[in-house]
């Protein structure tokens, strides 16, 4: 198994440029999402999904102090989280989503068979099907890119370098001295989004440093592998049909003994 | 940046990382306001009132940098008796004649020049009168450089009431915080805060920089922008140091590069001036009026040479002028504007549009498709059939009756072409670094290279020639470069050789300072000498900067003589020693006798600092050891113009030609030497009217470029932003009942069009002499057709067609609109709302 990589995306950098958005499409051959002006702010691609493995967020944050007014436009390149625990790839019925050599987790086209299982249970609404192919599409890390060595589209073509590319272990370390960077600058709003590995999906391959709340990204504050439970769930089922044949056991017991006893 | 340039960009980003505070001004709060430090709302159209106030700021407080200032500036030149300042003349300079509205310099000049104009400052006066009032020679300032003496009468203890120094405190005296808050509407403690940071971090130890694009240049006053900037970084002593400067972001690619090599009509090659003709009967006549006999402009006469023999060849000799008679001649403004309305009327027959597309592009779209209607052919060379093509069976201006197809008798010749990525050649970027690109494909089909079609055409057209003298000039071109493959696509490499030059023995020179005057030289663009030097291809030079020093100086080629910094002996003091350490660039080694330093020194390498020029020296010779400004004919930074601008030495405050309030500072409103084209295409809107109220500025997006034929038809481009918009803040939005997401109609004379609202607090009311002024963004990328995956309405239709007189630019940046809910009326009834505004 090779080093396991990743991406950290350092929100305080990003100009919004959405290169990344489209290097990504070129590379990977994804469609378009349609020709939508959506009046939100400079996005028009809205959210990630089956044709968009990228997803610039701008958010026009209003200035808490004076009640108009602008307190920063934040702007976040937003991508699939390549989780530890990947509940896509627990509940795939078919073996289409599973972990690369890089631990990343990528969806094999030629095996999706469309069921779509995928979609409910990515706890950041990452994945999705393609309307007119019925298949299930997100960011593979380029995993093509990786086998012939390169980094992935949307990490070269970012000008800032606010998308980083590299072995997870370092990105985690340079992502704490950036933190404790920001910090030293009085920029105390900083933090790290999916870099724990004790986090409810064990830490996320692409990780993100962000300047507010993750919720003001559109991003879930505390993420579950929604699979987590499953074992339990399972043991639970077990013990419950166990406890059922007994009780249907019993009850047969009872019946003929209530039977005999007429 | 952020915005336009997000690449260039990523250097600002890296110098925040190292401690630098990023300023960012701009009407609306950008991509670029999201990583500055801070931002600071302007309104459109005052920034000379905001960098004046920093001028005072430096003058008042005594914060300039006196060494620099007295050794490197005209601070302590003496300027003529005759000069009235537009403190005096109430917003005019001396000189202005009304008629003509042309300004007459010659009262501007330094004291000592003769009554009798020298006959460099001939031309200029010329132009200034009535007598050749339609003879553009404001089109050749700035080329050339302005003549002037190179030892000029100086007062170094800067008390002399007609010093530079003292006319600068004068005319900037009233350019105070007050006024920034009232004409600007950034606040004092705003302005407090930006003066701080910039004198604070300049001086020895520091340097700051400034970096515009168009939002400083589309003005009545653009170049008087540019020039009260560079007054503010001389004062600072912030030019030709290392991270000072004033860094013009140019447009995309290569508009440097079309610049030096110019698709400009008034310039040659290396910023020659173009041949008057009515001026410029032989090449003794043109040289005269060619720039500076001092300084680096004084070796012209080699720089010109060299050029004819690279065109005309074995052809140019010293007996035939050097073939000086073959070159074409000005009668006039042929700027773009003046060419649209020439079409209108009819003397403009024919058009070659290439890689631009004027009716979206250009200011004042329906000007420009009248101009395109009256044309008997024209051609159109780009990648997708952009409007300018297809105007004639789709316009706006068929939807309102105003044409009709079968009445529009140009015939359109459209070529494609082909695309950067499938042709090869150089880039000049705006460091005016020359980085050379390989072809990656071939062009698909019937595209083609610009360089593959006017090679070819040439030949074409060479092929039909007569044998009448008329036709002379083009039989006796050189027109023989190589071909190859089976497309006979020209050597773009043999271009590039020619264009650095040969010498006698043919091979390529090193540098321009090897040019000669007597035609044993060739050379297709004397500041590119050097660019394949020792037969090798510099700009194609790839060296890692892992492996060179900091200024790397094997990545590409700097023109000229692959300089990175120019005018960087002022990176050093008087004595040839760096300003500081820290701030050390090229220095004088006096054991070797000669400059060095990280970059190459742009100053003669052996001339040392205590050079003294005797009597009557000519070309470089005739600046001293410390007078690092080469190319002007005194060596100085000019803090004051007294030659090479059309409106005015010093840059004054004067409203756009259209602006909601009127001028504070003056009676005289707007800058009275603009150029102006009343006509019913394009009429303006009344100034301080109430019909129009809010102020429209427009600019481009990241997510697409300029009008759009390179980014509609492309899905990954059109869907980041699909639909024009304006963009309008909260308070304005409730003012005229705009909603997000909905449609507004922006009216100006010119037309209305339609845009999709979005509601941002990034744009700001700002409170401008008591008022409360309401600034509509609004980009441009937008057209009806080209190829689009994505359409709408075309914001320069309704930006008028009014010019900065210096360089022809068209005011985009500050004009005035009305703004309305809901979609415009279409058909005729588009025209009934029009003249509703004019008249009404």
């Amino acid at each position: 198994m090779a080093e396991r990589m990743g991406f950290f995306t350092d929100t305080s950098i990003c100009i919004g440029c959405k290169a990344c958005e489209v290097a990504c499409k070129e590379w990977n051959d994804v469609p378009d999402d349609g020709f939508v002006f959506r009046a939100t702010s400079y996005d028009n691609t809205g959210s990630l999904g089956a044709d968009t493995w990228r997803h610039v967020a701008f958010i026009e944050r209003p200035s808490e102090e004076s009640g108009d007014g602008l307190d920063g436009w934040l702007m976040s390149s937003d991508v699939c989280k390549h989780c530890t625990h990947a509940a896509c790839l627990d509940v795939c019925p078919t073996g289409a989503l599973f972990h690369t050599e890089f631990e990343t987790v990528v969806v094999q086209a030629d095996v999706c068979n469309g069921c779509g299982y995928c979609v409910p249970a990515c706890p950041y609404g990452v994945i999705a099907r393609r309307e007119r192919d019925g298949r299930a599409f997100k960011c593979t890390m380029c995993y093509d890119r990786q086998l012939g060595g390169l980094e992935p589209a949307c990490a070269k073509a970012c000008p800032t370098d606010s998308i980083q590319f590299g072995p997870l272990d370092e990105l985690r370390a340079r992502a704490d001295e950036r933190v404790a960077t920001l910090h030293e600058q009085g920029r105390t709003d900083a933090r790290l989004y999916g870099a724990s590995p004790d986090d409810g999906v064990g830490g996320d391959g692409a990780f993100f440093l962000l300047l507010d709340e993750p919720e003001v990204y559109g991003l879930p504050p505390d993420p579950v592998v929604t699979t987590r439970d499953l074992p339990q769930m399972w043991r639970w089922a077990a013990g419950a049909a166990l406890s059922l044949t007994g009780v249907v056991a019993l009850s047969f017991l009872g019946f003929s003994d209530r039977g005999r006893g007429r | 940046m952020a915005e336009c340039h997000p690449v260039g960009f990523q250097w600002v980003v890296e110098a925040r990382a190292r401690g630098a505070r990023v300023f960012h001004v701009d009407p609306r709060y950008t991509r670029t306001s999201a990583l500055a430090d801070r931002h600071l709302p302007i309104r459109a159209g005052a920034d000379i009132v905001l960098l004046g106030a920093l001028i005072n700021h430096v003058l008042v407080n005594e914060l300039d940098f006196r060494e620099y200032v007295l050794a490197y500036t005209n601070a302590a030149t003496i300027v003529s008796a005759d000069f009235r300042d537009t403190e005096d003349l109430d917003g005019l300079f001396s000189g202005f004649d009304a008629g003509s509205r042309k300004y007459d310099p010659s009262s501007w000049a330094y004291e000592g020049v003769d009554e009798e104009p020298a006959a460099g400052l001939r031309g200029e006066q010329l132009e200034g009168g009535a007598h050749h009032a339609e003879v553009a020679g404001a089109d050749q300032y700035g080329s050339g450089g302005a003549r002037e003496q190179a030892s000029p009468p100086t007062d170094p203890t800067l008390r002399h009431p007609r010093c530079v120094y003292q006319i600068l405190r004068r005319h900037f005296a009233r350019y105070t915080p007050e006024l920034v808050e009232q004409v600007c509407g950034v606040s004092k403690a705003d302005f407090a805060e930006l003066a701080g940071a910039i004198t604070e971090n300049s001086g020895r130890e520091h340097t700051t920089a400034w970096v515009y694009a168009v939002g400083w240049t589309q003005h009545t006053v653009g170049a008087q922008y540019i020039r009260t900037a560079s007054i503010l970084q001389l004062l600072l002593g912030n030019m030709g140091r290392p991270g000072g400067g004033i860094l013009a972001l140019r447009g995309h690619a290569s508009i440097q590069g079309s610049t030096d090599i110019p698709t400009l009509f008034n310039i040659l090659p290396g910023y020659l001036p173009m041949p008057n003709a009515h001026e410029h009967q032989n090449l003794d006549d043109y040289l005269k009026g060619a720039g500076a006999e001092t300084g680096f402009w004084g070796r012209k006469r080699s720089y010109m040479v060299s050029l004819l023999k690279a065109w005309w060849g074995e052809h140019a000799t010293a007996d035939n002028d050097f073939c000086f008679g073959h070159l074409p001649r000005l009668t006039g403004d042929h700027g773009h504007y003046s060419t649209v309305m020439a079409q209108i009327d009819g003397t403009v027959k024919g058009y070659f549009v290439v890689g631009e597309n004027p009716a979206i592009g250009s200011s004042g779209g329906k000007a420009q498709r009248f101009g395109l209607a009256n044309l008997d052919w024209l051609v159109v060379r780009d990648l997708t059939l952009v409007e300018t093509a297809t105007f004639w069976k789709n316009g706006p201006e068929l939807a309102t009756g105003e044409m009709r197809t079968e009445d529009i008798a140009t015939e359109v010749f459209f070529l494609p072409a082909a695309t950067h990525a499938e042709k090869e050649g150089t880039f000049t970027n705006t460091q005016r670094l020359l980085q050379w690109r390989h072809k990656a494909l071939d062009p698909p089909e019937d595209c083609r290279s610009e360089l593959w079609f006017y090679h070819h055409l040439g030949k074409r057209i060479r092929a039909r020639l007569s044998d009448d003298e008329i036709d002379r000039p083009l039989r006796e071109l050189a027109w023989d470069y190589p071909e190859e493959g089976e497309r006979a696509e020209p050597s773009a490499s043999a271009v590039l050789r020619e264009i650095n030059g040969t010498g006698p023995d043919g091979r390529t020179l090193s540098a321009y300072t090897e040019l000669k005057p007597d035609g044993s030289t060739r050379c297709g663009c004397w500041i590119y000498c050097g660019v394949y030097a020792d037969e090798v291809n510099q700009a194609a030079r790839r060296k890692p900067d892992s492996e060179q020093s900091w200024v790397a100086p094997e990545w590409g080629w700097a023109w000229p003589a692959n300089r990175r910094t120019l005018y960087n002996r002022a990176s050093a003091d008087p004595e040839g020693r760096p300003w500081s350490e820290r701030k050390a660039y090229v220095w004088w080694d006096a054991e070797k006798g000669e400059w060095t330093g990280h970059d190459v020194p742009d100053f003669e390498l052996t001339k040392p600092p205590d050079y003294l020029p005797p009597e009557g020296a000519v070309a470089e010779d005739a600046l001293a050891g410390t007078d690092p400004f080469i190319m002007q004919a005194d060596g100085k930074g000019w803090l004051f113009a007294p030659a090479g601008l059309a409106d005015g030495p010093l840059p004054t405050h004067y409203e756009p030609q259209e602006s909601p309030v009127p001028n504070l500072l003056y009676g005289q409103r707007a800058n009275p030497a603009r150029r102006l084209y009343d006509r019913p295409e394009s009429p303006y809107n009344p100034p301080e009217s109430p019909r129009f109220p809010y102020v429209l500025t427009t600019y481009r997006l990241t997510e697409h470029h300029t009008a759009g034929a390179m980014s509609r038809p492309l899905s990954y481009l059109a869907e980041l932003q699909p639909a024009l918009f304006c963009e309008v803040s909260p308070e304005l939005a409730g003012l005229v009942g705009l909603v997000n997401g909905g449609w507004a109609t922006i009216v100006t004379t010119r037309t209305a069009i339609e845009a999709r609202v979005l509601v941002t607090e990034r744009v700001r009311p700002l409170r401008v002499q008591g008022h409360t002024v309401h600034q509509v963004g609004l980009p441009y990328h937008w057209g009806w057709d080209g190829g689009g995956l994505v359409t709408g309405d075309s914001t320069n239709d309704l930006l008028p067609i009014v010019l900065d007189p210096n360089v022809y630019i068209q005011e985009g940046k500050a004009v005035t609109c009305d703004l309305r809910p809901g979609r415009r009326p279409t058909g005729p009834a588009l025209l009934e709302l029009i003249r509703e505004y004019r008249d009404g």
